[in-house]
């Protein structure tokens, strides 16, 4: 096994009364790298987590950390730690205690301990909160407590299992960057899974998707975003206008009812093939001057840009424009060569 | 409260069935027949000191059974789900719904030297044994009788225990121990609490299991009281003053037992 790597998942199945929950995972997690699990619920990210923190044992497959096979180990001892969805706090001990805990149970010593404990709580800003009672703490304050319990006892690995899930939206935001800076001023490896894409873009040094038990995708964010592997990825990671086309020759695609040039190749002459474009990489332009037109059926205002659905042809298409267009209006629309996302129709691309 | 006037009815009745029969049981236990002041009474609960510490120690025995009993089911079926949860839950109240005499006659048929199981163990050659009459017998059917009372408290709290704090603690390094002492332990410490007192309380002041299982010789407190009034011994006024000392070491007890461990029972029942 290449030493870079930290955890690697080798044909991981599991099955709960008889349905497929994960289905023969193989995955790679090097070393001090941030890695998001992405995908709808019920796809199997958690599992994976679980499988990692041992709470799960596969049917089939095999666990490796640090290039030790670890299927049998129990979860308390294994060299990582889990922030849990709901917190998880323990509620009949206060903050300090709770933090405290991993250490108590391994034996360090008093003074060793207070330090620790100290310098994590310094860590998460929660500096003066020590004897707080837990429920006295908001929502935010306890996902801090419960990052460093987990984080006290030094894993080489921290397993998130959808930490921000409970917070709102601006909260949450914080958390992300604080997150990320907790994991290069720790110098470890995070697994964080959720099914927000946002999240997973922002922080992720290598996302990993997901959806119904298989491994869609293994990516930098730019690549996952800008090279999405299929249809369904392309619609999970951001918005995108998923078309119907046909690849009659290599840079060549047919789709609503005209000929683009592309620059993908490879495909059979005449396949079938899903064509992707990204809301914001359509340019509106007057009518005669666009390779498609369409009338405005709707504009909403997002803040930095409006976000236009058009009917062309029947179809309906989204558009992102910093420009507004009157609802009824015919504009014209141009697409760069390099915008047009060219992907296997799902279900052949395995 | 808005609502706090409706509480009045409440008192009145309080005033009646509780307070007044307390005091009409002070009012016996510190006077004789002629209704003059005595404290004779008092002083001859003395006499009785083997009697009332076999009540409390056999009750703190069949409390201490119930309580090893109970635990370890009661959260096997808090970590149950749904039907097979309901189900368990509804087969250990299942006996209360039987007449509580009716139990202990079956017990005593079944204890009884030729009852059902010296008769079964005959067949194998073995005993028989004397079972009925002895104070096994008597914790025995306190157990019986008293278990389901520490099961429901017991499990009313632990299926306030969320799995993923359990969880959480093996993440932590915690061994099957750890999780017990450091989570469930200190977590599920209301419930022990209610559990005891429920058993406890009911439990050393019985007569009716002593009398049907201990014959003559395991005679408790409960059974003395209860002769004061309808046995042979009639002596209202010595029995209200053994009721009078019976509840002060219940109260006693009771309020020890608080003591210790107070905050976790405030914390516990913030859950």
């Amino acid at each position: 096994m290449k030493n870079n790597n930290i955890i690697s998942l080798q044909g991981i199945v599991v099955v709960y009364d008889g349905e497929r929950v994960l289905n023969g995972i193989n995955l790679d997690i090097h070393d001090k790298e941030f890695v998001t699990f992405l995908g709808p619920s019920g796809c199997g990210k958690t599992t994976t987590l679980r499988i990692i923190g041992g709470f799960v044992e596969g049917q089939e497959g095999d666990v490796f950390f640090d290039g030790e096979r670890i299927n049998d180990l129990p979860p308390h001892k294994r060299k990582v730690n889990t922030v849990f969805q709901k917190y998880a706090l323990f509620p009949h001990l206060n903050v300090y205690e709770n933090v405290e805990f991993g250490l108590k149970i391994k034996k360090v010593k008093d003074t060793e301990r207070n330090t620790r404990v100290r310098e994590m709580l310094e860590l998460v800003g929660l500096r003066g909160f020590e004897t707080r009672n837990i429920n006295q703490l908001s929502g935010g304050q306890q996902q801090r407590v419960a990052i460093a319990r987990a984080l006290v006892n030094h894993p080489r690995v921290l397993l998130l299992d959808e930490p921000l899930g409970a917070l709102d939206l601006k909260l949450r935001k914080e958390m992300q960057v604080e997150l990320k800076r907790i994991q290069q001023s720790m110098d470890i490896t995070f697994i964080y899974v959720t099914h927000d894409q946002e999240e997973a873009l922002t922080m992720s040094d290598r996302v990993v998707v997901m959806k119904d038990g298989d491994i869609l995708q293994v990516g930098t964010p730019q690549d996952i975003y800008n090279e999405p592997a299929n249809a369904f990825v392309a619609d999970f990671i951001g918005e995108s206008n998923i078309l119907d086309g046909v690849m009659p020759k290599d840079f060549v695609v047919d789709f609503a009812g005209r000929t683009f040039e592309c620059v993908d190749k490879g495909f059979a002459p005449g396949e079938l093939v899903d064509v992707v474009v990204r809301p914001e990489d359509i340019k509106v332009v007057a009518p005669e001057e666009g390779q498609l037109s369409g009338i405005v059926e709707s504009v909403i205002f997002k803040g930095v840009h409006y976000e236009m659905t058009v009917d062309v042809g029947g179809g309906s298409w989204l558009i992102q424009s910093t420009l507004s267009e009157d609802v009824g209006t015919c504009i014209g629309m141009m697409i760069l060569p390099n915008d047009i996302h060219i992907m296997h129709k799902e279900g052949d691309a395995k | 409260m808005k609502h706090k006037s409706w509480a009045f009815p409440y008192s009145i009745w309080m005033v009646i069935f509780i307070a007044v029969p307390l005091l009409l049981v002070a009012y016996y236990a510190f006077t004789d027949e002629e209704r003059r002041f005595t404290i004779d009474n008092i002083s001859r609960v003395g006499e009785f000191t083997p009697v009332l510490m076999r009540s409390l120690w056999l009750a703190a025995i069949a409390t201490v059974i119930c309580l090893l009993l109970a635990y370890p089911l009661s959260y096997m079926i808090s970590r149950m789900l749904g039907s097979r949860r309901r189900t368990l839950l509804m087969l250990t109240i299942l006996p209360m719904w039987m007449n509580f005499l009716l139990r202990t006659y079956a017990w005593m048929t079944l204890l009884e030297n030729n009852g059902v199981i010296n008769r079964v163990l005959g067949w194998v050659g073995l005993g028989p044994f004397q079972m009925i009459n002895t104070q096994g017998a008597v914790v025995l059917g306190m157990v019986y009788n008293y278990l389901p009372f520490m099961i429901l408290p017991l499990y009313s709290i632990m299926t306030k225990i969320d799995a993923t704090t359990i969880e959480a603690a093996r993440d932590l390094g915690a061994n099957s121990l750890g999780v017990f002492g450091r989570i469930l332990l200190p977590l599920s410490m209301p419930g022990i609490k209610t559990g005891i007192t429920m058993v406890f309380v009911p439990a050393v002041s019985t007569f009716i299991i002593s009398r049907m299982l201990g014959g003559g010789g395991n005679l408790l407190i409960g059974d003395l009281i209860d002769l004061q009034f309808l046995g042979n011994a009639y002596n209202p006024n010595l029995g209200s003053a053994i009721s009078l000392v019976l509840m002060i070491f219940i109260l006693l007890f009771m309020s020890i037992f608080n003591q210790f461990g107070d905050e976790e029972e405030m914390e516990g029942s913030l859950l």
